[in-house]
């Protein structure tokens, strides 16, 4: 209903024109690039352990957060989404530019914030031991919680940073809802392009993966990663996630705007679609991922697809059996590279897609079961594929210009 | 017969469906009988221990009961059953197949302390860590908790239960989430992708940690006796907001598609606008520049002059900054006609429904146009004598209302606007 699925009759095409990349494989393109190439994998084993995280590459904030103030009133999610924020800026050359920031629009995917889990422990450990007062969590957060705490959590507040730090007057819309919340960032930012209802919009989400709250929230469905890191493809009998640390942001632009501007684009975005399988039986995920790659515009090119498969089952498997139906597209797993960076996957798949692209080629396959195979020659059509690890499925269309 | 346009050549959105719930009782009769009698929803909170809290007065829904109790689960159920009232008026669809997409204001979602609690007594020992819950967390035994803390969890459920197309969004822009789900409906119609949109906004977040950090940001009002007194929007003693649950749901739809179908139109979605401000993460930028652009954007995308506004439905959340903020800005926007329209704010009675706020003031506007009448600002003894607003002070005014426009402002920058009339411009 809501989708993109083509270009319709007075409808502007929508480039690519700034990437911001922060995980942990480095910050930038070219680092990133790098290491994709060599095939290196950044991975803690013991920081978490037996769960695996893939930490953020220590990045300098100062030089996208200049104001030590501001970095104090983030947490690390804000901080590395703010960062990444401001080189898609950087990269699209409109950093610092007062007529533009004044009207980008943006629309950013976000989960919350961490916790103060030692406020938490704290708590629960006087609890334990019998702090049993009517009044008593009351008067502990009041007295333990940072007054500023809060803005740091709230999802909204990843947007806001970026506005304070960048100075972005325009619009600001944050999605939540997990992986797909990415998804559908695009999507909304996509069709407000094409229709001209927006000319230019920064688009991403931010996420970070060291933290024990997270660990929590996911072990309640058993889905992290533990014990030893494998590739996504095989983890079919010890699923699940490792988290990631990552920010991906993207400026989309029409291509009138971007041409005005003398701006060149890594690709255009051509299609975002998204949709919510139902998921109670197997093959419900893959009938959904089969409907929305119809939904796509037709695929003529030299193709190959991007996808955040997670490694929690049953999903796993069941985009691998929608995979099997399109052999010939090369698979590329961002989930085995980058860990599992939530909602901020499907942003980092897109940014991944435009930088093979504009690169002209896909990056190497990380995988032992034979599922991504190599790929000669420029790719000129790269699918971005998005299924939750428990709801939500999204996909993308990225091409040459 | 030709679709009909706005000025600016795209579909009329009209409201087809509208369903409300606040602390003043469940559906639009009631919400209304008791809006324009003056009634306050504040109460002394009932729900967990107010000991050691500086604020302990809410505008709780205490006549829904879920559980296992979360605030998640409350905003789900609150959402639920403002969804049912607005498609049985709109009589759109089939049951659980309603024509378009969902787009839903909630509050952030996390665990909760009742859940939290029951982690650390599972854990079985006095000293617990994050290490202790991680290592009692697997193994199936809180798997619910997983599926009731994600995200997208309220959304999926609606999604389901009502049939709503694509993938739902949830979305949060603070305490103008409200206005944002409504705008994105207006915006897919608009691009004409639907011919019709579910947009809901609910939030239940009265828990403790919730007050505490409002609390925390001097934020709330401390007027806990008597507490329907506390929230005081326009008074030259107003000390904060009171933080309220509530939702609102209402059906959009093409002008064309309603009339097509023969169903009865409340209203007109005529002008959406938005317009961050990146001064401070709490704060309005000083010169209140990005309000009055979200005011001038919406007036621009309604096709419409400030005369032709002839009653604002004022964000009016009683802390000192917002109402004085918002007197400038709209008098910066409307000249001296910022005098004379009849201005109200809602949250005198019903608190701020946080996230749920725009959706639930959209409604009350669509029934003040019903109306022709305007609820009051109630607690409005004592006029902050900067705030030159013309005030409907205490009791509700008969007047001749065609064009409201509702604002809401929230943290991190986030403005938004609504325009709504009666008939199709």
């Amino acid at each position: 209903m809501t989708d993109t699925p083509a270009l319709k009759p007075g409808q502007t095409e929508v480039w690519i024109t700034g990437i911001g990349l922060a995980t942990s494989l480095g910050e930038g393109l070219d680092a990133n690039w790098a290491a994709l190439s060599e095939k290196r994998i950044n991975v803690d084993e013991k920081g978490f352990a037996p769960y695996i995280v893939h930490p953020l590459m220590p990045v300098s904030f100062d030089s996208q957060i200049p104001k030590k103030g501001d970095q104090r009133q983030m947490e690390a999610w804000q901080r590395i989404g703010t960062y990444a924020a401001g080189l898609a800026l950087d990269s699209a050359g409109i950093k610092g530019n007062k007529d533009i920031l004044s009207k980008i629009d943006m629309v950013v995917a976000a989960g919350g914030g961490e916790r103060d889990i030692n406020v938490d422990s704290g708590i629960l450990t006087a609890e334990a031991k019998g702090a049993n007062a009517p009044g008593f969590l009351n008067e502990r957060l009041m007295s333990d919680l940072r007054p500023t705490l809060f803005l740091a959590q709230l999802s909204n507040l990843l947007a806001g940073n970026i506005a304070i730090v960048h100075g972005l007057g325009g619009t600001s819309r944050t999605f939540m809802g997990e992986e797909v919340a990415g998804a559908d960032a695009a999507r909304i930012a996509l069709a407000r392009i094409a229709s001209g209802e927006s000319d230019i919009a920064l688009v991403g989400g931010s996420h970070n993966g060291e933290r024990k709250d997270l660990l929590v929230l996911y072990e309640f469905g058993d889905f992290n990663l533990k014990g030893k890191f494998a590739p996504v493809w095989a983890r079919k009998d010890h699923p699940g996630f490792a988290l990631g640390s990552a920010g991906a942001f993207l400026v989309l632009e029409s291509k009138a705007h971007a041409e005005a501007r003398g701006a060149k684009p890594f690709a255009k975005l051509s299609s975002v679609v998204a949709d919510l399988a139902k998921r109670k039986q197997p093959g419900d995920m893959a009938a959904t991922l089969e409907k929305l790659w119809a939904k796509l515009p037709k695929r003529e090119g030299k193709g190959a697809i991007i996808t955040g498969a997670t490694g929690a089952e049953p999903a796993t498997s069941d985009e691998r059996d929608f995979l099997k139906n399109h052999t010939d597209f090369p698979v590329r797993s961002t989930g085995t590279v980058f860990g599992h960076a939530m909602e901020t996957q499907f942003p980092l798949g897109i940014a991944l897609a435009a930088l093979s692209i504009s690169r002209g080629a896909l990056f190497p396959p990380n995988d032992s079961t034979g599922t991504e195979i190599e790929m000669q020659g420029a790719p000129t059509q790269i699918v971005v594929v998005g299924a939750g690890h428990w709801r939500g499925e999204g996909m993308a269309l990225v091409e040459a210009v | 017969m030709t679709a009909p346009r706005d000025k600016l050549g795209r579909p009329v959105v009209v409201v087809t469906g509208m369903g409300i719930m606040t602390s003043l009782g469940a559906g639009k009769s009631d919400n209304w009988a008791k809006l324009v009698a003056g009634e306050s929803g504040i109460r002394t909170i009932t729900r967990f221990p107010i000991d050691g809290l500086k604020t302990t007065m809410a505008g709780t829904v205490d006549f829904v009961s879920v559980d296992p109790f979360s605030s998640t689960a409350l905003s789900e159920r609150m959402a639920e059953l403002v969804t049912q009232e607005a498609l049985e008026q709109a009589g759109i669809g089939a049951k659980a197949d309603f024509p378009g997409p969902l787009f839903l204001a909630v509050a952030p979602v996390e665990v909760e302390w009742p859940q939290r609690r029951e982690l650390g007594r599972a854990v079985g020992q006095q000293d617990i860590t994050y290490d202790d819950l991680l290592r009692i967390s697997g193994g199936g035994k809180f798997s619910t908790y997983h599926h009731r803390f994600m995200f997208g969890s309220v959304a999926a459920y609606l999604a389901e239960t009502f049939g709503t197309k694509g993938s739902p969004i949830s979305l949060s822009t603070a305490c103008a989430s409200g206005a944002t789900s409504i705008q994105l409906g207006v915006e897919a119609i608009r691009r004409g992708e639907t011919d019709a949109a579910l947009c809901v906004a609910t939030d239940g977040t009265v828990n403790p940690e919730a007050l505490v950090r409002f609390s925390l940001l001097s934020a709330l009002s401390t007027q806990n006796d008597p507490p329907q007194a506390a929230s005081r929007p326009f008074s030259k003693n107003r000390d904060g907001f009171v933080m309220a649950e509530g939702a609102g749901a209402l059906v959009l739809e093409s002008y064309e598609a309603a009339t097509a179908r023969g169903a009865k139109i409340l209203g007109v979605i005529a002008g959406c606008g938005e317009l961050t401000d990146s001064f401070h993460r709490t704060r309005s930028s000083p010169d209140g520049k990005p309000i009055i652009g979200c005011m001038n954007k919406t007036l621009a995308d309604a096709g419409m002059t400030p005369d032709q506004i002839d009653h604002i439905n004022a964000h009016g959340t009683a802390t000192p900054e917002n109402d004085k903020m918002e007197f400038n800005t709209t008098s910066a926007v409307f000249g001296e006609l910022a005098q004379k329209i009849p201005v109200t704010s809602n949250k005198s009675m019903v608190g701020h429904t946080i996230s749920a706020a725009g959706a639930v003031e959209a409604i009350f506007s669509l029934l003040t146009l019903e109306h022709q009448r305007i609820p009051p600002t109630i607690n409005y003894d004592n006029p902050d004598p900067t705030i030159l607003f013309d005030v409907v002070g205490n009791k509700a005014r008969d007047a001749r209302v065609t064009a409201v426009m509702s604002n809401s402002f929230g943290f991190g920058g986030q403005n938004a606007s609504l325009i709504l009339t009666r008939e199709p411009a």
